[in-house]
């Protein structure tokens, strides 16, 4: 692991760079200074204290679906279902929260519970029905977001109905919020919430789970090489099922962390995009628990700083979403930056002597053609907006 | 004499290894070449660069004396070089017709004109006398046969020259003895061979000469017809190898495992394996014998609880163990060498030392609590590294992936014999090993056995159970002969049963 960790983190740092690039190409094109947008993206998500402490708002679902999509694939599975048990886990805290009156020391703990219950059933589902069937993961945790969207749908206007609005529930009460004031005093007033503790700890436990734990070695040989796992007597089936509901537990809780914490309530008719971001933060954190928390929070900054970059400049906020898409894109090709990487650091070791020849040149190609936005610049250009 | 191919300093690197360092090779028309070496000295990288497969890094090729650059295999089979792979290419619910055809279909108006070539095949057949029937659908015939369909799909697209890699590894002995007299007519017919093998007894069978590679450099190219076996092999490894495997006589003692009438309904809903019957005693080595597919890899899974039986009694140590769990079988004292090392035996993603307790990953001392103790077994892993000469570049922190294939084995090998077993199953445990690791798991198995433990080893090389084997026995269509005593049989009477005839 701490051999090939420099180059994933290489590889996730080209994604990025190429992603702001491709940006910077867009922006340009659209008539506005990559320079300018880009420095308002920044400043938008990181500028205040206020605005940080948002950035670790959005971050926090993020992180948990992030950790969810990462740990069924270290253990051989693609959950594409974390929308869905996201969507269910929310629900489930959020009834609780809205059904029991107890202290808020009482009540957080049993709503993570809920939260925890009703993802990993989300995801036990499709769990048995491969174990069993062997139905592939991909489609049946796909069908399980739909379900998880009616159930919803259903559900809160029918037993949880708002005051004013037929399409959510009512407020979360204070007692069961995951806002804390503390915590919001700290960031002056932002949506941060005890959610960004939970992740954090969820975080944790994952690395430490997949790591050192006979439970992460048996789940993660499930997931590399099914036939050797049967073949040292462990229960594959089990431990399919096992992966599924811990990654459903884990997207479930980043529902509590979005409904009650990020969020005062529940939306019904909305299948929340942060499971499929969850993919995208997945990847480029390159599957592990600590890349997933980096990636969760690159992306709270660009988005919450697409806002203010909408609002100070021309730039189209669509422009942020496809730059995520873009660094998503990347990301998700990474075997092409890695091989590139190969081929170049071959190419440089083959050729010792001129590869101090080769740096200087380098170094000053891109001053001499100011004019063109060529990738190089442009990426040179959003290192310095990162700064400011 | 006229040479057909001639490679010339033929260089390949891949990230971390020189493949093929300076080698140079010619092929003389009409006769077969036969190219030896250990797995991974550079034979099959030398012969994917002339198919076209890889482009080599410095080197030239020279096809009827003319320089060629070869860029794919379309082109490589427009100069007439032709490849029998090892694992047949064809499509097993077409017609051997269809096979050949396949890619170059002759066409009357809109449909494939089948019928001429049907003939032209049939034809063909008869002039090097390969006894196909093209009408035959893949599925129906034997794997010698398939082997002769691909033969037939070069000699079809005109090759002038074959190479055939390994060929024998899937064929019984009277099978390999049909092959041999085909290359000799070929040959006759003024067709030019190569012959990738590591078998040498194959080697002075059929072969006019000899070029050894080992790590990648041609050691030497000698005449077949002056040269000796033992010489061939020192060549190859580099040092003196013993043939015979040294090993006293045989002490039985009680039986540690005895099956009865066992039989398997396997995945195809087939009776793979039917009414088998036999026992396995303290201090012997059981050889079962028999062409790949018939009936042992439903043993080898009913016997560790891959699969369940349908039928009959498994008993280790005296306790049924015929629906234990696998883990309880690893438990009573079964250990297993898988035949694929890569599927089963390992996790190659999973570094040496995690893949070293795979079985007992779970169990004090290399867990405590549910926390793995990364000291204990880092411990166990550089004791297994040592013991069993698994040589790996990063010692126990080496990914099972980058490990070669003799020390992957050597590593499952060493795994396995530390559980310390009752009954050590070694399926095809030297399976695309070189000789050197050949030569050293023979001698653990033997060693096993001195010990007074009980090893099962099923194998599809009958020389490997020869050797090795205190009793044999043969599997043909899921039925297990009689159980002999080695001593009574020889190659030809095991090959007969191998191939169906009873005696």
């Amino acid at each position: 692991m701490k051999v090939k960790l420099p180059k994933e983190l290489t590889v996730a740092f080209i994604a990025v760079l190429l992603g702001l690039a491709a940006g910077s190409v867009l922006m340009a094109l659209t008539g506005n200074n990559p320079f300018e947008g880009f420095s308002y993206l920044f400043r938008g998500g990181l500028m205040s204290l206020e605005r940080i402490g948002n950035t670790l708002a959005t971050a926090t679902p993020l992180i948990l679906t992030g950790l969810s999509v990462a740990f069924a694939f270290n253990t051989g599975l693609f959950n594409i279902g974390a929308s869905g048990q996201l969507l269910f886990g929310g629900f489930c805290a959020t009834a609780v929260g809205l059904t029991l009156v107890l202290p808020k020391p009482l009540i957080l703990p049993l709503m993570m519970l809920a939260a925890i219950l009703g993802g990993g059933l989300w995801g036990v589902i499709p769990g048995y029905l491969k174990a069993r069937f062997n139905v592939h993961e991909v489609v049946a945790t796909i069908m399980m977001n739909w379900i998880s969207y009616w159930t919803v749908y259903y559900a809160v206007p029918a037993y949880f109905k708002g005051q004013f609005l037929e399409t959510e529930s009512r407020k979360i009460p204070d007692y069961a919020s995951l806002k804390a004031g503390w915590l919001t005093g700290i960031f002056e007033g932002s949506y941060i919430n005890l959610g960004l503790i939970v992740a954090l700890a969820a975080v944790a436990v994952i690395a430490l789970i997949l790591r050192k734990t006979v439970l992460g070695y048996e789940l993660k040989a499930a997931g590399f090489n099914r036939d050797a796992s049967q073949y040292a007597g462990m229960n594959v089936n089990r431990s399919i099922i096992l992966s599924m509901a811990i990654s459903g537990g884990l997207a479930g809780l980043g529902g509590m962390t979005l409904y009650t914490g990020y969020a005062t309530s529940i939306q019904i008719g909305i299948l929340p995009s942060q499971g499929f971001d969850g993919i995208a933060v997945s990847l480029l954190g390159a599957n592990t628990p600590l890349g997933v928390l980096f990636a969760a929070v690159f992306f709270g900054i660009l988005h919450s700083g697409k806002g203010f970059m909408n609002a100070m400049t021309n730039v189209p906020p669509q422009i942020g979403d496809t730059i995520i898409a873009t660094i998503i894109y990347f990301a998700a090709t990474s075997v092409f930056i890695e091989r590139g990487i190969d081929t170049l650091s071959k190419k440089l070791k083959t050729e010792g002597m001129s590869l101090k020849n080769l740096l200087p040149r380098a170094r000053f190609r891109p001053k001499s053609d100011d004019g063109s936005v060529d990738h190089q610049s442009a990426a040179e250009t959003s290192d310095d907006g990162k700064e400011r | 004499m006229e040479s057909v191919v001639e490679m010339k300093h033929i260089r390949k690197e891949f990230p971390g290894i020189v493949a093929n360092d300076d080698i140079s090779i010619s092929l003389h028309k009409g006769e077969i070449l036969a190219l030896l070496g250990e797995n991974g000295a550079g034979k099959s990288t030398l012969m994917s660069i002339l198919f076209g497969l890889y482009a080599p890094d410095e080197g030239s090729i020279f096809i009827q004396g003319k320089e060629t650059v070869i860029q794919n295999p379309t082109q490589a089979n427009s100069l007439g070089i032709g490849m029998v792979h090892q694992h047949f290419k064809l499509v097993h619910n077409f017609t051997i017709t269809e096979n050949i055809i396949l890619g170059m279909e002759p066409k009357k108006g809109f449909s494939i004109d089948t019928a001429s070539a049907a003939k032209k095949i049939r034809d063909l057949s008869e002039h090097y006398g390969l006894n196909v029937d093209p009408e035959a659908k893949i599925e129906d015939v034997s794997v010698g046969m398939q082997q002769r369909v691909e033969i037939l799909k070069m000699l079809y697209r005109d090759a002038e020259v074959l190479i055939f890699d390994e060929p024998t590894a899937v064929l019984t002995p009277q099978e390999i003895q049909d092959l041999m007299l085909i290359m000799k007519n070929l040959i006759s017919e003024g067709k030019s061979i190569i012959l990738i093998t590591h078998k040498l007894k194959e080697i002075m069978a059929v072969a006019d000469r000899c070029t050894v590679i080992r790590r990648g450099k041609v050691v030497g190219t000698v005449k077949v017809s002056e040269t000796s076996q033992g010489a061939m092999a020192e060549m190859m490894v580099g040092r003196t190898v013993s043939f015979t495997v040294d090993k006293k006589t045989a002490s039985f003692g009680e039986p540690i495992l005895t099956v009865e009438n066992l039989s398997v309904i396997n995945s195809r809903k087939v009776l793979g394996l039917s009414k088998a019957s036999f026992t396995v005693k303290k201090g012997e080595i059981l050889g079962i014998a028999g062409v790949d597919g018939n009936g042992q890899s439903e043993l080898v899974e009913a016997l560790t609880g891959l699969y369940p039986l349908s039928e009959g009694t498994i008993t280790l140590g005296g306790v049924d163990i015929s629906r234990a769990s696998i883990r309880e079988r690893i438990h009573r004292g079964l250990a297993h060498i898988p035949e694929d090392r890569q599927r089963r035996g390992l996790v190659l993603e999973y570094s040496l030392e995690d893949n070293l307790i795979l079985e007992v990953y779970a169990s004090p001392p290399f867990s405590r609590c549910g926390f793995l103790d990364r000291e204990e077994i880092r411990a166990n892993a550089e004791k297994i590294i040592s013991e069993f000469d698994v040589r790996a570049g990063q010692g126990a922190q080496t990914p099972a992936r980058s490990l070669s294939g003799g020390n992957q084995q050597k590593a499952i090998v060493g795994r396995e014999i530390s559980h310390d077993p009752d009954l050590l199953l070694a399926v095809q445990p030297t399976r695309g090993l070189d000789v050197g690791s050949i030569e050293y798991i023979h001698r653990r198995l033997v060693e096993q056995r001195d010990s007074g433990k009980a090893v099962l080893l099923v194998s599809l090389e009958l020389d490997e159970i020869l050797d090795l084997a205190d009793r044999i026995g043969v599997l043909y269509h899921g039925e297990l002969s009689e159980i002999y005593d080695a001593k009574v049989l020889d190659e030809h009477s095991v090959g007969l049963m191998m191939a169906g005839v009873q005696q």
